[in-house]
């Protein structure tokens, strides 16, 4: 049965959100206020002022038993062709596959900024990737899921189950998000993911970025 | 006896859940519960039986999904059909039960509800689906529906605002049924969209709905302020149809946390509140409604009162006429305005979205919307400024226009009740305004005139007002909906015209009861120190009874007499506002901001030395001191040397420093903004001195952008934009989600010389190629520059562009490339 949470807000990691917004210099070290500058230090605090409040954190989940073999997950109502898929799941008989969305304010004011203030749309998009990979992060340590992530468009995994994962959990009607023709998610800011349910596997910063392929990504950590 | 008769003299008890049901008798995650209507008839026939037999009188098809998005035609009607067919037989067999009773005793009576719940897809501009297409997909299911026999139509669980309007003018268009409508509200006591209770009972209300309420997504417990709200809003009925509480997963199980008895007593205490309709949703069963049934049935139901409320709304809130002066920016009107004049026949619409942005941080309530010019499209126009503005700002819009063409297209895409400006005494006018405000909602304002011209008497003036009110409820528009403009006339060229115009207002509120509205700035017209004579005028109108002034929120006099006006009137406790606002209507100005000056990232890291203060602000990215310096500069300065000496050397030197990493992206583009912040002023200086010379076509450096069909991601490309248009070039931005042949026509219609296309995902790199497919095809002369984030060299190459640029700057250099090579 499908669960739906709403999460308080999770802390937030500024260093974080400046590499999202492109402050990242040669040297690969994301940008700190305290050697920044003030200009910008204001107007990123007039965004997270504007935004936060009106921020919803909500979640809804459903477990689903998992039989893997050579390169499809089958979780029952669903089957998953992907050979990553099938990596990231291994040894886990169990799986929780969720949809995550901080809400459409933000949506609203990033076409707002985008409009008048190109520069706060930039933060915005950059609190708001920050804030939603947070949501993630929160609700996979509170269903206790120790296993990394996976979201469709990962590795081989087709964006085509977005369908399925949003019906199968009633998504839309839950936390309000949906799927235009492209396959992307409305409210922008939003995730579906399956994990693993199993014994832990470190996740840190680091590992999550080196585990991906796309080795010429700009926001890659390492 | 008819759904809407038994509405009016009963409470009426809907059914309980479905899903919950269904789920139970084996329905598998992800399976679509509609087809059960075609799979299991038995299953839904004795749900809807046991849910007669527990006291509903209306029980809902199963067809909350039943839309053309998830069926095909022909399925869609089968599902329908059979939909009704399980509905009919529960109906039959109950009858054939209760044949002693039925019929007879009124709160027996048993109806079936066509079931409409969300599309569940969002509508634009926060989705994909466009709201006509929207509209038709209800419609769709609502002719199905009428014409298998509903006795009435349920729209439910609806968590958007502008989507429950579809649907609400779908079943007003296709049907004489009545509508009954439900939202879902959060815990917030809003829907996902935003729009509070009181938001949505001035927009149902207004479209003629039957009934307003709440359901799923909470308990009775935590809908009971959204339910309290609707009952001290709403004049039609109210519907309560909660959750059985909140879900909680025990032992993987979803299990609600309120049992019949508590559902049945907390919905009884609101019943004797006011609420007249109730039934229960998620997790509630027949044992829910039996036990709910059972303890009211006999309680009397509240009588409807009418709320005489006059209000308008947007997507989150409502405006309500009370005490409290409401103020209209009068700003986005082209009438004496070169510089938006300049901007329409342009199309620019991010000069309109600025004008509307900047009166809303002055604080007014409602924008009013004229983008009247005898040589645009004004129905395109006025659709388009409506749409754009209501995804920028949340204040209520008034739509003015004098073509009723443009004023149903804005009226039917407006998100809200909508503010209509205007109606007047002419039979063609009244003829012609009153359907639409009848069909789509609305507050009018009717204009004191009539075939006659404008009486220079009182009594003429109220006289007409009274004919407009006569009128208007011939069409069924109550008073309420109607706001009386006694038409500000100048006092230079009659001496007398205010006291008419404060007379005819004064009698209008007093005694015929109805709001008021003025354009305050006419009454000034010819004068010198026009600020004054409107401070004073609007200080009398309020006096004499003024609820509404269409007016200029840059004025000083104006927002001095507003925030002092209240504070004087004890609507401002405290005299908050009034003191957190006297800075900005001071006497004395506060002198230009000297001293600390945050210190400039760039000069930090070793930059060029900037002398110029005008160069220092753009640097630093400050907007309101690069605007404030320009301006002054233009004193004595050519506008040219400007541009030439000052903005582009400070842009270069950010653009470098961007390049060699000592900038970083939102530096840039903040020094972007304040270098755009200083051409808008000499924009509106040549505008003013009727300097703005028609470039010819081979002085336009002109440059189509847009976002690839399927793809909605512009931040990108509004950077690459904002850049271009600092360096001069005359962009063209088609937006995001632009099909390739419009994208094409733009280039051949504008013979533009470059056109820049971006893409942020994989699976839209194909519509970007055969965009340049086609515009290799009818615009060959056109260079094409691409960029993206999954765009590279590789790719680039292999769909045939002419370039990738990495990023902002580098299409920048491009430009600048082509064009010189152009020469």
């Amino acid at each position: 049965m499908t669960i739906t949470k709403v999460y308080t807000e999770p802390p937030i990691c500024e260093k974080e959100i400046l590499r999202y917004a492109g402050c990242k210099n040669s040297a690969q070290e994301s940008l700190q206020f305290s050697v920044g500058d003030e200009n910008l230090e204001n107007l990123y605090r007039e965004c997270c002022k504007e935004i936060l409040p009106r921020l919803s954190y909500k979640v809804c989940y459903i477990e689903l038993p998992l039989d893997i073999s050579e390169n499809t997950c089958d979780f029952g109502c669903i089957k998953v062709q992907s050979k990553d898929l099938v990596k990231n799941l291994q040894g886990c008989n169990r799986a929780i596959v969720f949809a995550a969305t901080i809400g459409v304010e933000m949506d609203r004011l990033i076409a707002k900024y985008s409009r008048i203030s190109p520069a706060k749309a930039l933060l915005f998009q950059a609190i708001g990737t920050e804030r939603i990979e947070a949501l993630c992060d929160a609700f996979c340590e509170d269903v206790g899921c120790l296993h990394p992530r996976f979201s469709p468009g990962y590795g081989d995994a087709p964006l085509e189950i977005q369908r399925d994962i949003l019906r199968i959990l009633d998504a839309s009607k839950r936390i309000g998000l949906s799927l235009n023709d492209s396959l992307l998610m409305a409210p922008s800011k939003s995730v579906t993911a399956f994990v693993g349910i199993g014994s832990r596997i470190e996740r840190n910063e680091k590992i999550k970025c080196a585990a991906c392929d796309k080795t010429d990504c700009a926001y890659r950590g390492v | 006896m008819n759904f809407k008769t038994f509405l009016e003299n009963n409470i009426v008890y809907l059914d309980g859940g479905m899903g919950t049901l269904l789920q139970a008798n084996g329905l598998k995650p992800g399976e679509h519960p509609e087809h059960w209507n075609i799979s299991h008839p038995e299953v839904i026939t004795e749900i809807h039986k046991a849910y007669y037999d527990a006291g509903s009188n209306v029980v809902s098809t199963n067809t909350f999904g039943a839309n053309s998005l998830k069926f095909a035609d022909a399925e869609l009607e089968e599902i329908v059909k059979a939909a009704f067919e399980n509905a009919k037989a529960a109906r039959a067999q109950w009858e054939t039960e209760n044949s002693q009773t039925a019929n007879e005793e009124s709160g027996q009576q048993k109806f079936i509800a066509l079931d409409i719940g969300p599309t569940g897809k969002l509508l634009k501009p926060l989705g994909d689906l466009d709201f006509e297409d929207a509209v038709a997909v209800f419609a769709k299911t609502i002719k199905l529906g009428v014409k298998y026999g509903a006795d009435l139509i349920f729209i439910e669980t609806m968590n958007d605002s502008y989507e429950t309007k579809a649907a609400l003018l779908a079943a007003k268009e296709n049907s004489d049924l009545p509508v009954l409508v439900s939202n879902a509200y959060g815990e917030d006591g809003k829907l996902m969209t935003g729009a509070n209770a009181a938001a949505m009972v001035a927009m149902v209300e207004g479209m003629g709905a039957d009934a307003i309420g709440a359901n799923c997504s909470l308990g009775p417990k935590q809908l009971r302020g959204v339910v309290e709200e609707l009952l001290a809003n709403a004049s039609i009925p109210v519907i309560l149809k909660p959750n059985a509480g909140l879900p909680k997963s025990v032992n993987g199980q979803t299990v609600f946390d309120v049992t019949p008895e508590e559902f049945a007593q907390e919905i009884t205490e609101l019943i004797k509140k006011g609420v007249r309709v109730a039934g229960g949703c998620c997790g509630t069963t027949p044992a829910y409604i039996q036990a709910l049934y059972q303890k009211s049935k006999e309680i009397m139901p509240v009588d409807l009162s009418e709320k005489n409320i006059t209000v308008v709304s947007s997507y989150t809130h409502a405006v309500k006429f009370e005490q409290e002066p409401i103020l209209i920016g009068e700003r986005i009107n082209p009438t004496g305005k070169k510089r938006f004049k300049q901007a329409l026949v342009e199309h620019d619409i991010d000069y309109i979205l600025g004008e509307g942005i900047r009166q809303e941080e002055k604080g007014v309530h409602i924008l009013d919307v004229n983008v009247g010019l005898p040589d645009i499209d004004e129905v395109e126009m006025l659709q388009t400024a409506v749409c754009e503005l209501q995804a920028v700002t949340d204040l209520p819009l008034q739509i003015d226009t004098s073509d009723t063409n443009a004023m149903e297209v804005a009226l039917r895409r407006y998100n809200g009740k909508a503010m209509i400006n205007s109606v007047n005494g002419k039979k063609e006018s009244m003829e012609a305004v009153f359907p639409l405000v009848k069909k789509y909602g609305g507050l009018v304002v009717a204009l004191t005139l009539d075939e006659g011209g404008i009486p220079d008497t009182t009594t003429g003036r109220i006289a007409i007002a009274e004919k407009i009110l006569t009128t208007a409820a011939e069409y069924g528009i109550p008073k309420k909906d109607i706001i009386f403009d006694t038409l500000a006339m100048t006092i230079s060229s009659d001496i007398h015209s205010a006291k008419v115009t404060l007379d005819s207002l004064h009698y209008i509120k007093e005694n015929l009861g109805c709001h008021t509205s003025l354009g305050i700035s006419n009454v000034s017209f010819g004068l010198p120190n026009r600020d004054a004579v409107n401070g004073t005028f609007f200080t009398m109108a309020l006096e004499n009874g003024l609820s509404a002034a269409i007016m200029n929120p840059f004025s000083a006099e104006m927002m001095k007499t507003y925030y002092t006006y209240k504070a004087l009137k004890g609507l401002d406790e405290n005299c908050a506002q009034y003191i957190e606002h006297v800075a900005e209507f001071a006497s004395v100005q506060v002198a230009a901001s000297g001293g600390a000056q945050a210190t400039s990232p760039v000069e930090k890291k070793d930059m060029p030395q900037i002398s110029s203060e005008l160069q220092k602000a753009v640097v630093s990215g400050r907007k309101e001191k690069a605007a404030e310096l320009t301006q002054a500069l233009l004193v004595e300065e050519e506008p040219l040397n400007i541009v030439q000496n000052e903005i582009i050397p400070a842009l270069n030197i950010v653009g470098q420093g961007y390049e060699e990493k000592k900038v970083y992206l939102p530096q840039l583009l903040m020094s972007a903004e304040a270098a755009k912040s200083a051409f808008e002023k000499i924009k509106e200086y040549m505008a003013g001195k009727g300097s703005v010379e028609e470039k010819n076509t081979a002085e336009k450096r002109q440059v189509v952008i847009a976002t690839v069909h399927g793809d909605i991601h512009d931040i990108g490309k509004n950077i690459v934009k904002l850049l271009l248009e600092n360096y001069g070039f005359d962009v063209r931005d088609l937006g995001k989600d632009v099909p390739a042949d419009e994208i094409v026509e733009k280039v051949v219609e504008l013979h533009a010389a470059l056109v820049g296309l971006s893409a942020l995902m994989t699976t839209t790199v194909p519509a970007m190629e055969e965009t340049i497919v086609k515009l290799r095809e009818k615009a060959p002369w056109c260079k094409v520059v691409v960029g993206g984030a999954v765009l590279t060299q590789e790719y680039a190459d292999k769909i045939g562009a002419d370039k990738y640029a990495k990023d902002a700057m580098e299409t920048v250099r491009y430009a600048e490339e082509i064009f010189a090579g152009n020469k």
